[in-house]
């Protein structure tokens, strides 16, 4: 309770789009627990942080380690409506870390052309729901560039970052998780952490990436994940799913909040039907871990699928069509997906909008019972 | 014919205003603006519009009001210089490649055109009316300067040195393309010569160029400006507006070009916007802004350089507004007749055409050899045609160039798909042009 009011605070400071995200606070208990990553990415000493600070950490190892990286957005000046970009302005000076005016096709158009000389930007979409004016620049320009100029010019060394899901009362505009959309674009990465440790790794393996990489960032776990995190600069692998815990009766899949969700289910299932789930966080949507995910089915011959945004289109239909193609003869029941509605995102219905631990548990006992 | 001279006769007798506007700019430009907290005189405090002062009585700011910014020109349609103080004085051999330049442009254009409707490429855009505008910008900069362009300014890239060869075997998408045929024809683009490769959507590359422009800023002993050219169609978008303010606020050495060649495909530039042009916006940005004649290659010269000085001195943004005709077709799936009387046309094509104009002055200065550059067209004409038979018969890329440069190294998933692609050729390859590709 005492997690998402946290959350719910921080997100209606940062609104400042929608009178109606704040005007009625309404707070339900949360739909997750967060499970800690079990073990540190890295060797080294660490320290106890939320997922803003592990971000604003690795902003800030960005800015250190390259003299040309700038960080900039809507109110990113002041440390950001959601705090990740607390205290970069004051150490590297208004030059490399800035306000920019409130435009998202202009964020974008100018993250593209600074990576175009070379220099690295990190760019920030307020809220992922708005990442939708930017959209030509982002699936026109910066995932063709390379392509449509046969590599003499390209703008690998951006990097954009966007908070989206549901956060408890975000309704139609403060809550989406638009990787589907982007995830039908060649030329992209597009990875979304589950904590802290995930979102440090991501970030800065993002930002030294060649490639335009997009990193959604679950804003509901902002302040509500917390673990310890390696102090030093550390990388997570793009393109790589986690394995969090092996299974033998169906695959779980999913990535952000929805993970915690998951790894509870796994709990349930065990207790209540003495199902063995294997958990599987597939961190980065494009280009997505084939094998890994392919592995673990072949082994249960099961899978589920959830995630947050809308089923029709969803990256769970993407999943699911490859899971039957390269795994049909292992499969005992069919791929199901436990999604979002097909319907904007609601403000009051939110508890009957997402897919929760109870819809996830009804859908494993569906597939282990067909 | 009469509204030309109308046009003549407003920009002459605005002559003086105009000068006065470019002190004005030079001089001001200096001075950092005072930015003191409640700056009206009569005390108005409000954050959004610190240098405004209360008036006791309503004035609605029309725009019959506002004097339309003047169209500053160098030499008339005789190639006359008005002015003396104002002839850049381009010796003979500069002079010589901007007429040469415009002249292997048009000439080029008029064979690739042809091309296109007798199918040998499936598209052009021809620069016809508006050679002027980019050889007199282009001569302007530094070739260290980037380009981020439209895909109407082929003279820019004359000028920098892309060569006929260049050219033709972009149209083509054959295996000498730099781009490796995966774009239209005329989507050019230039390591070698700072020209960022064009791309279709319109309007996208404007606020790339103010991007890159800070990103260059920032380096240190900073000579590089950024200029990206647009038409006024594009200057209707979403991005330009985004780039003008983001330019404006956070302080960018960038030229914004508009090309204001009176059409946006059929959409005249009457229905395109309803204020002083687009260097009439930039007021409203916080902008600097230039407007000149486009046909005249000395006026353009000077603006591209007052503007490229200015930006590098500042490190502030400003509008050039080079007025023109779009004399050609929008592009080969075009015609123009359908929208437009072609006795206007037929002035813009001769009086008012930028190359019979530098070619008066040519004359005038006793510079202008007739049979040379006869002989010099000839050669154009010798050389684009012999192109176009050696780029037909270039092979295009090997076809799994397809699958490259989506990311800088190829991802698991799409070499699946290459080698399923293959497979699928080995076995049907009858039904594939594989002969015309490289192998």
């Amino acid at each position: 309770m005492n997690v998402l009011a946290k959350a719910t605070t921080s997100l209606a400071a940062g609104s400042r789009r929608s009178a109606a995200a704040t005007a009625a606070l309404v707070r339900h208990s949360s739909h997750f627990v967060y499970q800690p990553d079990a073990k540190a990415p890295i060797d080294g000493p660490t320290q106890k942080m939320n997922m803003f600070q592990a971000i604003n950490q690795a902003m800030d190892i960005a800015l250190e380690q390259n003299d040309s990286a700038l960080v900039f957005g809507e109110d990113v000046a002041f440390g950001g409506v959601f705090r990740c970009s607390m205290g970069l302005q004051k150490k590297y000076g208004k030059g490399r870390v800035f306000n920019t005016p409130l435009c998202e096709q202009g964020i974008a158009g100018f993250a593209i052309g600074v990576a175009n000389t070379g220099a690295k930007a990190i760019a920030e979409m307020q809220f992922a729901d708005y990442i939708f004016p930017a959209f030509d620049q982002i699936v026109n320009e910066a995932a063709k560039y390379r392509y449509r100029s046969g590599n003499l010019y390209d703008c690998g060394s951006l990097t954009f970052r966007a908070p989206c899901g549901a956060v408890g009362h975000g309704a139609c505009y403060h809550s989406q998780s638009p990787e589907a959309y982007f995830a039908h674009t060649p030329g992209l990465k597009v990875v979304v952490p589950r904590g802290p440790n995930k979102a440090k790794g991501l970030l800065l393996a993002c930002v030294n990436d060649n490639d335009p990489c997009i990193v959604f960032e679950p804003k509901t776990l902002y302040r509500a994940a917390v673990e310890e995190v390696p102090v030093a600069a550390f990388e997570s692998p793009l393109g790589k799913a986690d394995v969090l815990r092996a299974g033998t009766d169906i695959t779980l899949i999913g990535w952000g909040t929805q993970i915690h969700v998951l790894q509870e289910v796994a709990d349930m299932a065990k207790k209540q039907l003495d199902v063995s789930c294997e958990v599987i966080d597939l961190v980065s949507i494009l280009p997505w871990d084939k094998e890994t995910i392919c592995n673990s089915v072949k082994k249960t011959g099961r899978a589920l699928i959830a995630h947050e945004a809308p089923l029709t289109n969803g990256f769970g239909a993407e999943l699911a069509a490859t899971i039957q193609e390269e795994c049909f003869l292992h499969l005992e029941s069919p791929v199901l997906r436990v999604t979002g509605w097909d319907t904007p995102f609601p403000h009051v219905f939110e508890p009957f909008y997402i897919p929760d631990k109870h819809r996830c548990l009804a859908g494993i006992r569906k597939l282990i019972d067909y | 014919m009469s509204f030309i001279r109308t046009a003549v006769r407003s920009a002459l007798s605005r002559r003086s205003a105009f000068f006065r506007s470019v002190k004005h700019l030079s001089t001001d430009a200096a001075q950092p603006q005072q930015h003191a907290a409640g700056g009206g005189s009569n005390g108005a405090k409000f954050p959004g519009a610190q240098q405004a002062s209360f008036v006791t009585a309503p004035k609605l700011a029309l725009p019959a009001t506002m004097e339309p910014l003047p169209i500053y020109r160098v030499m008339n349609s005789e190639g006359v210089i008005e002015d003396e103080s104002q002839d850049p004085k381009l010796d003979q051999g500069t002079l010589r490649k901007m007429f040469r330049d415009m002249v292997l442009l048009n000439t080029m254009d008029k064979i690739l055109y042809e091309s296109q409707r007798q199918g040998r490429i499936s598209f052009y855009m021809t620069n016809f009316g508006e050679e002027a505008s980019h050889i007199g910008s282009a001569a302007a900069l530094s070739i260290e300067d980037w380009v981020y362009g439209q895909y109407r300014e082929a003279g820019v890239l004359v000028w920098r040195g892309f060569t006929i060869s260049d050219f033709i075997n972009q149209c083509y998408g054959n295996a000498e393309d730099q781009g490796k045929g995966r774009q239209m024809p005329v989507h050019y683009g230039s390591r070698k010569l700072n020209f960022v490769t064009i791309s279709s959507p319109l309007g996208t590359q404007i606020p790339q160029a103010a991007g890159a422009a800070y990103a260059f800023k920032l380096q240190p002993n900073n000579q590089r400006c950024v200029i990206t050219y647009f038409g006024e169609g594009a200057a209707s978008e979403g991005d330009t507006h985004a780039a003008f303010n983001f330019a404006a606020t956070l302080d960018c050495p960038v030229i914004f070009f508009c090309r204001n060649n009176g059409f946006a495909i059929s959409t005249p530039s009457a229905e395109q916007y309803r204020g002083d042009g687009i260097a009439g916006r930039a007021s409203g940005y916080g902008m600097a802004a230039l407007r000149f004649d486009g046909t005249d290659v000395f006026a353009t010269y000077n603006a591209t350089k007052l503007a490229r000085e200015y930006v590098l001195r500042e490190n502030k943004p400003i509008v050039l507004e080079a007025m023109a005709y779009r004399i050609g077709h929008h592009s080969t799936s075009d015609d123009s007749t359908a929208y437009r009387p072609a006795e206007e046309l037929e002035v813009w094509n001769t009086v008012e055409h930028p190359i019979t104009k530098l070619k008066h002055y040519m004359i005038r200065r006793g510079w202008f050899n007739e049979d040379e550059e006869n002989e010099f067209v000839k050669s154009v004409r010798k050389q684009v045609l012999s192109q176009i038979n050696q780029s037909e018969r270039i092979p295009k890329p090997n076809w799994r160039e397809m699958f490259q440069d989506v990311y800088q190294e190829m991802p698991q998933h799409l070499k699946e798909q290459m080698r399923e692609m293959e497979e699928h050729v080995t076995k049907h390859q009858e039904h594939y042009p594989l002969k015309d590709y490289k192998q």
